[in-house]
């Protein structure tokens, strides 16, 4: 991004890598959070529930970012915390009875300590094993699902109904366009989290350890603790994506959370842009609407679909759309000034 | 004590399977220094082939020739066409072409043939040896088959030039070029072998598994664990880990409790992992040290 | 038609230029050595034959030109390089490592006189033939290296620095060999040597190389009774 004229040597560092965002990108942003809430004015309830889709997904592709992107650890595993996430929420609402609202921060807070704790023996691993541990678990976690021990709780292979959340304080607006504004205001809330998190000295400690883990820690960076705490913060917004996503879907069942999940959510954020805020939302896009578009030719086409888009983005754009829209506006804006 | 023999035949059985599926992850690893996820789903999508021959009236050894054959030449074509462009880039880069090949074999697979699941004959007869209740009759054409097979793997990469330069090529890809080896086309040559073992580990379970085409994951995996536990450097090392760990999920079923059969894809889950943590190289592997 | 026709030959690692315009030939039947010290590129320009880094210019073999193919294709055309550090298939058999030399080659008896032809210049390696190749000392790596290169029948053989961490009883011997091979089989030599009298001892023409240009070249006689050139280029 050009910096305006007028700015110093700082804003212009600050404005790189990210820490403060620019005139362009404040208006940017606002633009998108009106079109956003505007969205269920205009279209069926049926397309605002895809929309909450959307929202879900973007932030558990955003999850996944928050590890594999900026942090440099490869998860395939990012399933089994949604998972978690959307069985804490629908445990919590069908046997306890507890509100809607309360199960995100649960939820949260219970993949937050699965997170870490996963990510204390995934210390020791590199890239590839780290993929390999992560891609077991995700294959182990639709049969810890149905083991009959938990039956009670997770109700077994039938999983678990819930009833979806009227909107409150007896407002005249459909049920599915409460949830989308719900999820959309989480969203905003997280993204800003994560923005803020990560353009600070944490974040650049944790991306310090994705591209360089030896020079970090010789510059006293605890590459031990970020790690972990990154898995777990990286489950926690999975495991809210997950929760939310089980209260607009009403239902958990274990063939839900497969490994194909995390194929998902890869894809999202591979399409979204690696390393990349926004782009978590186009993977969201991505994720619902492949299928939706897909599904007409066959069952089996959205994956192939999803298969075809992860080959063809690592060689044509590894950087995502995100990132090629980043970069098509940083050159249109040298061609201006040029001329 | 009759439980404790079925089970561990049963395991060989299983474990003959996991062999050949550690086997083409290990030596696609050695050339390549990448795991093959896919190496499942192109399994899969091999049996699959030999579903359809069979179906056409082929004879099940021919199939089961043929099949091979093919999935030699689909496992060179892949390689040569779709992992050559991200060969040596970030490991990254190649994990997620191996997911988008993963992803595409299983929806093809069920784009074709349809999700609904379809038995696969076995080649062996259906009564008991001697009229044995341990092990049934396929089981121990299994754990012959994949003996056979293996062996002949072997003896090809310990007897045959060819089989001499795809080793030189894995282990020392300069030194191979400077002798005059076509490094590329070795590659190419290891992902046809590996996915003819997988076609048929495919082949061998899926009588017992019914053909369907999410059947290869967990087979996968305990792949992957038989590998690691062998040790992801030592093609007979992983070998020896997967049919290790096809008795141990058995008699473990069995045994304990609280894991009974359903449990048993956590066991490979903190099998992997704590091999990973403890002993990276596994029982027979060696350790490769890291240069900063 | 010389064996090797070297036209200004650029090498680079990258962006940096090593090699700056080399123009030089070889004769076949001889033995030449290049000559400089470290960093002079004397390794590139092996590399630069084999096609291993980036190159501009012309290099022709026997009259076809090679450079811009890969190393397998080069090497195939008969050309045979002991590279700096040996290259030895440390986890393979001395045996093994020897048989992969032949592997372009289809005359299989051929293969086995040669064979025997490398186990006689080289006792040591008969004696380990089954042994792993990575147990073996950093002498008998040497000779397995360049048994190797025999292997492969070669027309040409290029060594990069053989003397390298050998004690100086089994260097002589090397080049005894080295020189026996050029000999008996007709093999032409390239040799990049640090050490300058060994290299001249047995060579027929010598070039020397400065900061990726070849600033002296003549026959080995020449430069060894040169003493200007001994003393500010050789160190003797």
């Amino acid at each position: 991004m050009s910096a305006p004229a007028g700015t110093n040597m700082r804003d212009q560092a600050a404005l790189a890598s990210g820490a403060r965002l620019s005139n362009q990108q404040i208006v940017g942003i606002a633009a998108a959070v009106l079109v956003g809430l505007s969205l269920p004015l205009f279209v069926s309830d049926y397309r605002t529930f895809q929309f909450t889709l959307v929202v879900v997904y973007a932030i558990a592709v955003l999850g996944l970012n928050i590890l594999t992107g900026f942090n440099g650890q490869f998860s395939l595993g990012h399933s089994a915390f949604y998972a978690l996430g959307a069985y804490t929420a629908a445990i919590m609402m069908d046997q306890w009875g507890i509100a809607y609202y309360w199960t995100l921060p649960a939820a949260g807070m219970v993949c937050l300590v699965a997170g870490f704790l996963f990510g204390l023996p995934a210390l020791r691993l590199e890239g590839l094993y780290l993929a390999l541990a992560t891609f077991a678990l995700s294959i182990a976690t639709p049969q810890i699902l149905k083991y009959d021990h938990f039956e009670k709780w997770t109700g077994g292979v039938q999983g678990v109904v819930i009833t979806k959340p009227d909107a409150p304080f007896g407002l005249e607006i459909s049920q599915d366009n409460w949830l989308y504004y719900f999820a959309f205001v989480v969203m905003i809330l997280l993204f800003f989290c994560a923005w803020n998190l990560l353009r600070g000295r944490t974040g650049r400690a944790i991306k310090a350890i994705r591209d360089n883990p030896i020079a970090a820690s010789a510059m006293g960076v605890n590459t031990a603790l970020y790690k972990s705490l990154t898995f777990g913060v990286s489950a926690l917004y999975t495991g809210v994506a997950g929760a939310l996503g089980a209260i607009a879907i009403q239902f958990v069942a274990p063939d839900s959370f497969t490994f194909f999940l995390s194929v998902a959510i890869l894809v999202g954020m591979v399409i979204g842009g690696i390393g990349s805020i926004p782009g978590a939302i186009f993977g969201g896009i991505v994720i619902v609407f492949i299928p939706n578009l897909a599904e007409n030719i066959s069952k089996a086409a959205p994956w192939a679909v999803y298969g075809a888009l992860l080959i063809l983005f690592m060689y044509f754009m590894p950087l995502g759309i995100w990132g090629f829209i980043r970069m098509g506006y940083a050159r249109l804006m040298r061609r201006l000034k040029a001329s | 004590m009759e439980l404790f023999l079925q089970q561990t035949f049963s395991g060989l059985a299983f474990g003959g399977v996991y062999a050949c599926m550690a086997l083409a992850v290990v030596m696609i690893y050695q050339a390549t220094d990448h795991l093959n996820f896919a190496q499942g789903e192109m399994a899969m999508f091999s049996t699959y082939i030999a579903f359809t021959l069979i179906t056409l009236g082929v004879p099940y050894w021919w199939t089961f020739l043929l099949t091979m054959v093919i999935s030699f030449v689909g496992g060179v074509l892949v390689e040569r066409i779709i992992v050559r462009p991200v060969e040596g880039t970030s490991v990254l880069n190649e994990v997620i072409v191996f997911i988008g090949l993963l992803t595409i074999f299983n929806s093809l697979a069920g784009w074709i043939w349809e999700y609904t699941i379809k038995p696969f004959p076995s080649p062996f007869p259906e009564e008991p040896v001697f009229g044995n209740k341990f092990v049934s009759t396929h089981d121990l054409g299994v754990i012959g088959v994949t003996l056979v097979v293996l062996s002949g793997v072997f003896l090809f990469f310990r007897f045959t030039p060819v089989g001499l330069a795809m080793r030189a090529a894995a282990q020392d890809p300069a030194s191979a070029r400077l002798v005059g080896i076509r490094v590329g086309w070795m590659l190419a040559l290891g992902w046809g072998l590996a996915a003819a073992i997988g076609a048929v580990a495919g082949m061998m379970v899926a009588p017992i598994v019914f053909l369907e085409p999410n059947m290869m994951g967990s087979i996968l995996l305990y792949g992957f664990a038989g590998a690691l536990l062998g040790g992801i450097t030592n093609p007979a090392g992983a070998v020896f880990g997967g049919f290790t760990v096809g008795v141990l999920e058995n008699l473990v079923g069995a045994y304990v409790p609280f894991i009974g059969s359903e449990l048993k894809l956590s066991f490979a889950l903190v099998l992997i992992i704590a091999v990973l943590v403890f002993r990276p190289s596994g029982l027979f592997g060696y350790v490769v040290v890291k240069r900063v | 038609m010389a064996l090797l026709e070297v036209s200004k030959l650029e090498a680079f690692y990258g962006p940096t230029q090593v090699l700056r315009g080399l123009d030089f030939s070889l004769e076949e039947g001889g033995i030449t050595t290049i000559l400089g010290a470290n960093g002079a590129g004397k390794t590139t320009t092996l590399r630069a034959l084999c096609g291993m880094v980036r190159t501009r210019g012309e290099i022709a073999f026997a009259g076809t030109p090679i450079r811009g193919s890969g190393t397998e294709s080069i090497v195939r055309h008969g050309i045979a390089h002991v590279p700096e550090g040996r290259g030895t298939f440390v986890r393979l058999s001395t045996e093994e490592n020897l048989r992969l030399g032949a592997y372009t080659r289809k005359d299989g008896d051929a293969v086995s006189e040669d064979l025997e032809r490398v186990f006689r210049y080289f006792p040591r390696l008969k004696e380990r033939r089954a042994q792993q190749a990575g147990t073996l000392s950093g002498g008998e790596q040497q000779m397995l290296a360049v048994g190797r290169a025999l292997m492969m029948r070669p027309r040409l053989m290029l060594l990069d620095e053989p003397s390298f961490g050998l004690a100086p009883n089994l260097t002589e011997e090397l080049f005894d060999i080295l020189s026996a091979i050029n000999k008996e089989r007709n093999v032409s030599l390239l040799v990049v040597e640090q050490n300058a009298s060994l290299a001249l001892a047995i060579a027929n023409h010598a070039y020397l190389l400065e900061t990726g240009r070849i600033v002296i070249s003549g026959t080995a006689k020449e430069i060894e009774q040169d003493e200007s050139v001994r003393k500010a280029y050789l160190g003797y």
